[in-house]
This record gives C-alpha cells, structure tokens and sequence, in this order.
C-alpha cells in the first residue's frame, strides 16, 4: 500500500491574479550574471564537487559554446532572443553555508514560504506520507522522511548530495537517458545544473510512500537549472510527485530543467508533475519559459514507465517527456493536459521509440486553450526494425474555449516493421452552448458548468493522478481559466 | 403557477410561437400535444431559459414572477425543469457528480443544507433501482453512450431527485417501448402531487392512456388551436392531427 499525505494548499484570498504570486524576502547568494568557464567551476565549487563532475559539466559548456547561442526554433512558439549572459546561474538561500541538514536548520522564513506554498514542512515530521525533497531557487533544502526512506534501503536526496555519496551510481546513470550533448537546452542544464533530486529504489522493493519534489523559482533574473534522476533497480516501484510554481515577476524567467528515467526488468516508474510556473501577465509579459527535457528509459523486459503531466503555467513550454521501449514487454504510457490562456503558449508533447519485442505504448493528450492561448501537440512514434509486435494508441483532443486562441497537432509516424499496430485518434471541440444550457437548466451556473465540462475533458488524466494531486489539478483549472470562462 | 400570455417567439427571424395563452396551477397536469414542427419544443425550451430563442412578445409568470427575465440556472434553482427531447452529452461528467451539484444548488436556493455524499447516495440509488435504470449504465458520464430510452430514463432520474414545481416534459414518451413507457409513466404519476404541476408535451396519445391529465391543449402552427378534457386525446387519436386543421378552418 502507498500511503498518501494530504496536501493542503491555500485556496482563499487571491489578492491577486496569480495565487503563489507572493515574493519571499531571502537575499540570495549568488553567482554574478553571464556564463563562462568560471563560473561553471564557481557552480561546481559551491558544491564542493569532485573532478569527474566538474569534468563532466565543462565538457558540457564546451559543446554549448560551440552552438552559439542558437536556441532551437523548430516550436511553435515564439519568443525573443534570450540574452544568456544577463542571467544568474547560481542562487542559493543565505543560510545555506553547507546545505541544512534538518528541517531545523533550515531557514525559518523558507519554510514560511513553503507554508504558502502548501507544502507544510513543518507538520511533515510529525506524519507519514509524502516525502518531499523542495529544491528552491537552486538548492535542496530539506528532505523529510529520510528514516522511513534509508530502512527500506531507497535513496531519495538533492542532487548535490547525491554527486558526494552515491558517485558509482551517479556515475552510471547520470547523462545515460539524457546526454550532455542532447539538445541546446540540455547541454545548457548539464554544464550549469545546480539542484534537483535522484532517486534510487532497490531490487524487489516497493517504495511504501510517494516521493515529491516542490520546484520553486524566487530570485530575479535567475535562471533554473535542475536535473532529476530516478532509477528503478529490477523489480521495483515508485511514484513520484513534481510540483513547480514561480512569483510573479516583470521579466521572463528561464527555467531549463532535465529528467531521466531508467526502469530495469520488472520495474515501473510514475512520475506526475503539476506545473505552474507564472504564466505572465494578460499582455503576456513576464512568465517562465520552460525549456524542459524529460526522457525514460524501458531499459529491462517488462519494465513500464509512466509519465502524466498537468501543464497550466509557465509563459512558454516546450517539453516532450519521452520513453525509449528498449526491454521486450516494456510499456510506455503518456497522459498530459496542457491548458492555455491569455498568451500562453505552449508545444508539448512525447516520443514513444519501439526498440524491444512486444513493447506497447499510450499516449493521451488533452489540449485546452483559451484567451488567446496556443497550444500545439507534438508527437513522434517510431517503430525501429527489431520491435516485433509493437502497439501504439496515441488519442489528442483539443478543447477551444472562445474563438481567439489556436491548437494544433503534429503527429509523426515512422514505422519500420510490418507487425506494428498503431492506432490513432484525434478530436477538436467546444464547450457547446447545448452542453452549458443543458447544465444550467438543472441548476448550475454557467462559470460552474463551464469548469465541470472542463474538468469531464481532462478526466481520463486526472484519474492517472494520485489523489490529492487530482483534485490540486481540478483547483488549478479553476485559477488558470479565471477570465476565459462564465 | 403557470400564466403565459399572448407568448411569441422568435428564431433567427421566424416567427414560431404565434400568442400562446395558457394557465396551469399546482397540482395540474396539462398535456400539450401537436405534429411535429408545431412549436411544443420551443414553448418547452422557451420557459427553461433558452438563450437562441428571442420572445418578441407577451410575457411568462412563474409563481406570479416574470419568467423571461430570468437565466436558465436561475428558473431551474426556482424549480423549473425540462426534461429534454434530445439530452446531450457530458463527456467525462459522471451522473452522480453531476446530479449531486444539481441538487446541491437546488437545494441551497431553498434553503435547505447539502446532502452528505451518503444521504445522496441512498437517494440516488432509490431512484435509480425505482426508474429500473442498469445501475452500471449510471456509472458512465450524462447520457455518454446511451440509446434513445436511457436517455429518456436518465431524464426521469433528475427528475425525480431535484423535485421541481414546474416539470416541462418533452416527448419524453418518444421511442419508448410499452414496458419503458408503463415504468417513466409510473414515475412521473409518483411525482405528481397537489404541489406540482406537469406540462406534459407529446405527439402521441399513448402515454395518455397511463397518465390522466386535468386539461389537453393542441399546438398547431405555433398557436393552440383547441383546448379540452382528457377525452380530446382519445378523439385526436381516432381522427388525427388534420381534423383539428380543418375544424379551425371552418
Ligand atoms: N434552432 C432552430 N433554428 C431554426 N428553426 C428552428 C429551430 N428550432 C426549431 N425550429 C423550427 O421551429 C419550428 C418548431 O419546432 P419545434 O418547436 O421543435 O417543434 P416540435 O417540438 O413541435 O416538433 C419548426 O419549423 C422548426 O423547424
Ligand atoms: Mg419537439
């Protein structure tokens, strides 16, 4: 049994548009702004890194350099020329001279913050439940419920803390799902990364509690640069739990994070992230551009990974959480709402690659727009040579609320053996005046009918979620469509 | 309850209720009958709130309070409902969140308190083993996959949990099988009573034969060509629709 936790979240007083738009008053110590060799070591350094990380990481920077500040463009989404030399790289909190190693040391106005936020730090101790690993700005600042973790033989830890004592395991896994060399906004993360959290879950163990990492963006001008990686040894299970929220801020914010999976024979991993970045302002000013890579690797036979996501904020997102089907029997599955308003945008989406015998794949995906929001879906499914009997189900539908906003879709198919089965499906719709009428005529009012559509829409996703982070979705519908329905 | 005067509406421009006068007081039950394309849709759609139709004249009272005024949500929290001709769907909606959000504001606009999600429960379930509707059916989201008489079924659900005042039932006996027809039949004589009142719209004279009604009134061409007592039915039955044409003709 998964035992869960309850997360509380604060729901009332929205003072303004935005409800985690509170500013936490922490003076940040800092990394001056630019990139260059320097301060890839001063990052390392901060960390007190051994060689081989830092090796690593400058081997990374070196590569980037070599792009020349060319972002991809391929999206479709639009946004000015990022200026890469007038963002901080590191920013972490005062009272982090070494990393707190208790809920005690931690500083207590973060932990207000985190209170805010819902996530109370506080009251983890005295429960069972939810592990959280909160990563803020850049740095890991507690991880509760290591006890319970370290008797069943899990690590669940800060990246940073993961490089000094698991350096066999890091070293084998870090980069393997993800290169260094992957894309631009990778190879950017790999040089600079600064925090995030690995995880490692035994042979034939069951993780007994859902791991949870809070992501949240404070400092100005500072970019974000965290990197998971979750490995399952053979025969093992784990949830785990992303949240991401950012305060308001005028300028946009870039936030280049990167995930890696691995699932070894018989393992399965669910990762399910709630993101809502700032989404920037009606005129669309301000907002986090989330440049994000995610990836899994089916490495063993029947091994299953599952990614399902709930996109509500951030300016930007371009992001395509993906899953390699290398173990025969392997399964990878996809379920993602990607909700737009105002002028968001956003280009999401996954890549299912058939590598293994009788591996299967699911991809559902939910788009809504609204404002004048833009929302493309972007989805490859390739099936290579040696996938004997490979499934795929891929359904996208869009939902239209108002007539100023867009969605597309861009399936790309590529099958190259004859015993593949795919399936593909694809709905465009509205909320009808038919549907709102039929609702309001038993006694609901339009705002309500519209979000109850609305919610009956992301359903078969939500139901993917845990429970809290269900109804924690259901919530966030409500905020990010204040203005574009009733 | 009911006054509706000298009522005509519009729709992109045509005119389709030509002065519709009619009363109905609690406890009646009046059956408005007519061939298709007559109009009984529209006057049913036209009190619940329709935004698409435009009253271009007269006036609708309900309980002495001006009807057209009002939004659909609000003639409903009144107790106005309309069992619809062609019940859409809700995709991924399920019956009982949706019955139960019903009900809840319902009930809040009489000043009642919400049901606990058990005492919900038990009367959902009632009403549902009552109607014979396939409790696995009630499972799915509104009317998702349903055939014709589900619909029709599921309808007389939410009737019979938000209790109305006024229930404007349209061809709810359509493409009903006899057993279906004896079953929705006995749910809606269970909700009659000396508080309600039922409109009660139909092509058919069948579903006459299970329900009594106090009056019979014949839409012909957006107007009520003829009011009378039960035996109106019977005779419109033998003689049809044209009958009544030519007898306002001569
Ligand atoms: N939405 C609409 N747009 C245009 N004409 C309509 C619409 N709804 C109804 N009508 C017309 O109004 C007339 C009456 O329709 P309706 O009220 O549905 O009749 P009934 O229910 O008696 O069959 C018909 O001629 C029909 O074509
Ligand atoms: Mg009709």
């Amino acid at each position: 049994m998964v035992e869960r936790r309850v997360i509380s979240r604060t729901t009332t007083n929205l003072e303004s548009d935005y409800k985690y738009g509170f500013y936490t008053d922490i003076d940040a110590d800092m990394a001056p702004k630019g990139l260059n060799e320097n301060i890839v070591k001063f990052i390392s350094k901060k960390k007190n890194e051994p060689e081989w990380m830092l090796e690593w990481r400058l081997k990374a920077y070196r590569h980037w350099v070599k792009q020349g500040d060319q972002e991809p463009r391929w999206a479709n989404v639009d946004f000015p020329h990022i200026d890469y030399q007038d963002i901080h790289y590191y920013a972490a909190p005062k009272s982090k001279g070494d990393a707190p190693k208790s809920l005690e040391e931690v500083d207590p106005d973060l932990v207000e913050a985190f209170n805010k936020l819902g996530i109370p730090l506080e009251e983890q101790k005295k429960m069972t439940g939810v592990a959280v690993d909160a990563v803020f700005d850049s740095v890991s600042v507690a991880t509760t419920y290591q006890k319970k973790l370290e008797d069943a033989g899990i690590i669940f830890c800060s990246m940073s803390e993961a490089v000094l004592k698991h350096p066999s395991l890091m070293r084998k896994y870090l980069g393997s799902v993800v290169p260094y060399s992957d894309n631009f906004f990778a190879t950017l993360n790999s040089a600079v990364f600064s925090d995030g959290s690995f995880v490692y879950i035994p042979p034939n163990t069951r993780c007994p509690i859902e791991l949870m990492t809070y992501f949240r963006i404070n400092a100005e001008d500072t970019g974000q640069f965290e990197r998971t990686l979750i490995v399952a040894d053979e025969g093992s299970y784990v949830s785990y739990l992303e949240g991401c929220t950012a305060p308001m801020r005028k300028s946009s914010q870039l936030h280049a994070a990167v995930v890696e999976l691995v699932a070894l024979d018989n393992a399965e991993i669910k990762y399910s992230t709630l993101q809502n970045w700032y989404p920037g302002d009606k005129e669309g000013k301000g907002g986090v551009y989330n440049f994000v890579t995610k990836r899994a690797k089916a490495l063993g036979i029947n091994s299953k990974i599952s990614w399902t996501q709930v996109e509500t904020g951030s300016a930007i997102t371009w992001k395509y959480p993906s899953v390699i089907l290398q173990g025969d029997n392997s399964t990878g599955e996809f379920y993602s709402v990607a909700l737009v308003n105002n002028r968001q945008q956003a280009d999401t989406g996954t890549k299912m690659t058939h590598i293994g015998k009788n591996t299967k794949s699911t991809v559902v995906a939910k788009g809504i727009s609204a404002g004048h929001g833009n929302n493309t879906y972007r989805g490859a499914i390739s099936i290579l040579p040696s996938a004997d009997n490979a499934t795929n189900f891929t359904q996208c539908d869009s939902l239209l609320i108002g007539d100023q906003c867009g969605a597309h879709t861009v399936p790309y198919i590529e099958v190259r053996n004859s015993t593949a089965r795919m399936e593909h499906e694809a709905s465009t719709s509205k909320v009808s005046d038919d549907q709102l009428f039929y609702a309001m005529q038993r006694g609901i009012s339009e705002e309500e009918a519209h979000y109850m559509i609305i919610n009956g829409f992301c359903r078969g996703i939500f139901k993917e979620l845990p429970f809290e982070f269900a109804m924690e979705a259901g919530q966030l519908m409500r905020v990010s469509l204040e203005g574009a329905v009733g | 309850m009911l006054e509706i005067r000298n009522l005509q509406v519009s729709i992109s421009t045509t005119e389709i209720l030509k002065g519709i006068n009619l009363n109905v007081q609690k406890g009646e039950v009046h059956a408005v009958m007519g061939p298709n394309g007559s109009g009984k849709s529209t006057l049913a759609n036209v009190l619940a709130g329709r935004p698409e139709y435009e009253v271009t004249h007269g006036a609708a009272l309900f309980e002495g309070q001006d009807l057209l005024g009002m939004t659909p949500d609000e003639r409903a929290r009144r107790g106005i409902f309309l069992a619809f001709q062609y019940p859409v769907e809700l995709p991924g909606v399920r019956n009982r969140q949706f019955l139960k959000a019903a009900l809840d504001s319902v009930r809040e606009h009489r000043g009642e308190d919400e049901l606990s999600v058990r005492d919900f429960n038990k009367i959902f379930d009632e009403a549902v083993q009552s109607l014979e509707i396939d409790p696995e059916l009630i499972k799915r989201s509104v009317n998702e996959g349903f055939s014709g008489g589900e619909k029709k079924r599921s309808e007389m659900l939410q009737l019979s949990l938000l209790n109305p005042k006024l229930a404007l039932l349209d061809e709810t006996d359509s493409g009903l099988d006899i057993d279906a027809l004896k079953t929705i039949s006995k749910g809606i004589n269970r909700h009659r009573n000396k508080h309600n009142a039922i409109l009660l719209i139909t092509h058919y004279q069948r579903i006459l034969n299970y329900i009594t009604p106090n009056q019979v009134h014949v839409l012909i061409d957006g107007s009520i060509a003829m009011s009378g007592g039960e035996e109106l039915a019977k005779e419109l039955e033998a003689k049809g629709y044209d009958w009544v044409k030519e007898d306002i003709r001569s």
